[in-house]
């Protein structure tokens, strides 16, 4: 396990930007347990909404991406 | 060098190798990869042409009245895409179906043909993905500009929202808009390449026998999540693209 | 970074990436950012869209649109036929009603017709029979009658021969005359 104190700092900040993923998770949730609670007080307008439901997932998952690639940029190539 | 990094590694326990899957590498021989040299990515990508053809042209060679399964699959692909593009885009996007369709059967089939076994997902990289988001990106902004001249900076001015702020919401629909190629490309290329990862490591946990069990379980869980993720991110790129397009075609907020 | 990875390409494909390879010391990175790869990539794909392109809208949409077209054309016409089939189906109903309904009445007619001359031939019959008896019995009355007058007869010439014998064996002189009127008077009363 010898290495240097970059590749120390690579793999924290690996780790630290993995936070994002799991921060995106939780907007992610939000976004559909929203959904499902408007839903259920209107049902007969969710499914038309459905479209925008994941339009909103990807939005929000994408910032989470971004974090993990971030990860992936530190641990592989910098 | 290799053989030497590789059996290093296998001497201190455990080997990941999770990126080795996404390497590009020549089909026949070793050598510099040129643009005409044929790679697993050309291999790939043709099986995706094939499966394409495979599911809308060849099961829909009987015409039949009443579908077999082949063709049921062919007609739902096509209405679940047509009725999409019809319901974002509006009426006056539907002369742009085949180029979303396009787009739609090309990413979903290649997400799922990179879900087999010792694939290649072409879909993971940034490269392939890049090019589609930015091509839909500048696709639809010369469109924009084309329909609706001048108007179509009425996109980024936001009529109603208080004077004052109209400047800084213009700047942030600017950067917003500048970033959606790069979110849009990213976003698909990040979740095969992420699912594929994770699939790598719980197999690399699979060589210590104590946690093998979980581990393939893990697997198998993390594959049925990812055979949902193929279907939601091909599905997520063409509804984005279907707005992108509608704010083309109608910018007025 | 470009330059590295185009080393390492060249040293052989397989040491260019991973953590085996980072271990090394060799900043290899992620396939997916080898710069190298990327006109291969690009141009793959491009061919890839533009022939899934070519195949989409050349073959596979019109060809799609036109079953859906044509199914739906031919559920209208199902459809259509099947109303058809529906109101002559019920025409028929109304006529097998109609006929069921003309028939029973018909029969009704018939039971009645019958009936009646049943009753007829029977009322005939009974008044025939009525008159036969009523003829019988007048002959017989008649019968009756005449005996009865024979009977009569018969008294009163009894009646005036025995008379007339008393008469003359009394000795007496019968005198018819007389004694006709005493037996007729005796009977009468």
């Amino acid at each position: 396990m010898e290495g240097d104190i970059a590749q120390l700092g690579q793999f924290i900040g690996a780790g630290l930007a993995a936070i994002g993923s799991g921060t995106a998770a939780i907007g992610v949730g939000h976004v559909a347990g929203n959904f499902l609670a408007g839903a259920l007080r209107n049902p007969s307008g969710a499914a038309s909404q459905t479209a925008t439901l994941f339009i909103g997932i990807a939005f929000a998952e994408a910032l989470g991406i971004f974090s993990f690639l971030v990860a992936l940029l530190l641990m592989f190539a910098v | 060098m290799a053989t030497e990094a590789h059996g290093a590694e296998q001497g201190g326990g455990l080997s990941f190798h999770p990126m080795d899957q996404f390497i590009v590498k020549p089909l026949f021989g070793d050598g510099p990869i040129a643009w005409y040299t044929p790679t697993n990515v050309t291999l790939w990508m043709a099986l995706t042409i094939l499966a394409v053809i495979a599911l809308l042209v060849l099961s829909t060679s009987r015409r039949a009245i009443v579908p077999s399964r082949g063709q049921s699959i062919a007609e739902m692909a096509y209405g679940f895409v047509y009725k999409m593009v019809e319901d974002v885009t509006g009426k006056d996007g539907i002369k742009y179906f085949p180029y979303i369709m396009t787009l739609f059967m090309f990413i979903v089939c290649a997400n799922f043909l990179g879900l087999l076994p010792a694939s290649f997902t072409t879909t993971s990289h940034i490269a392939v993905t890049a090019v589609m988001g930015f091509g839909v990106f500048f696709a639809v902004t010369i469109l924009g500009f084309i329909k609706n001249g001048t108007k179509f900076l009425g996109l980024f001015w936001v009529s109603s929202a208080p004077l004052a702020l109209r400047p800084v919401l213009a700047i942030i629909e600017l950067i917003s808009y500048f970033v959606r190629p790069v979110s849009h490309s990213i976003r698909l290329a990040g979740n095969m390449m992420a699912g594929h990862a994770v699939l790598k490591v719980f197999a690399g946990f699979a060589q210590v026998t104590a946690i093998a069990p979980i581990a393939v379980l893990g697997v198998t869980a993390i594959y049925g999540l990812e055979v949902l993720v193929a279907f939601i991110q091909a599905y997520v790129f063409t509804i984005l693209t279907c707005v992108y397009l509608r704010d083309a075609l109608h910018p007025a907020h | 970074m470009a330059t590295e990875t185009q080393e390492a390409v060249g040293e052989g494909l397989a040491d260019a990436t991973g953590v085996a390879a980072h271990q090394a010391g060799e900043a290899a990175g992620m396939p997916q950012l080898d710069l190298s790869t990327f006109p291969n990539q690009i141009f793959w794909l491009v061919v890839s869209l533009i022939v899934i392109y070519l195949v989409l809208s050349r073959v596979a949409l019109p060809r799609i649109g036109a079953i859906l077209a044509e199914r739906a054309g031919t559920i209208t016409n199902d459809i259509a036929a099947a109303e058809d089939l529906k109101a002559r189906a019920a025409d028929a109903e109304a006529a097998y009603d109609k006929a069921l309904a003309d028939a029973r009445s018909e029969a009704q007619r018939i039971a009645g017709e019958a009936r009646a001359d049943i009753q007829a031939d029977l009322d005939a019959a009974i008044a025939q029979a009525d008159a036969d008896i009523a003829e019988r019995t007048a002959e017989s009355e008649k019968a009756i009658a005449e005996i009865r007058a024979g009977a009569l007869e018969a008294v009163n010439t009894v009646a005036r021969d025995t008379a007339s014998e008393l008469v003359a064996a009394l000795g007496g002189t019968p005198d018819a005359d007389a004694i006709g009127a005493a037996v007729d008077t005796r009977i009468k009363g």
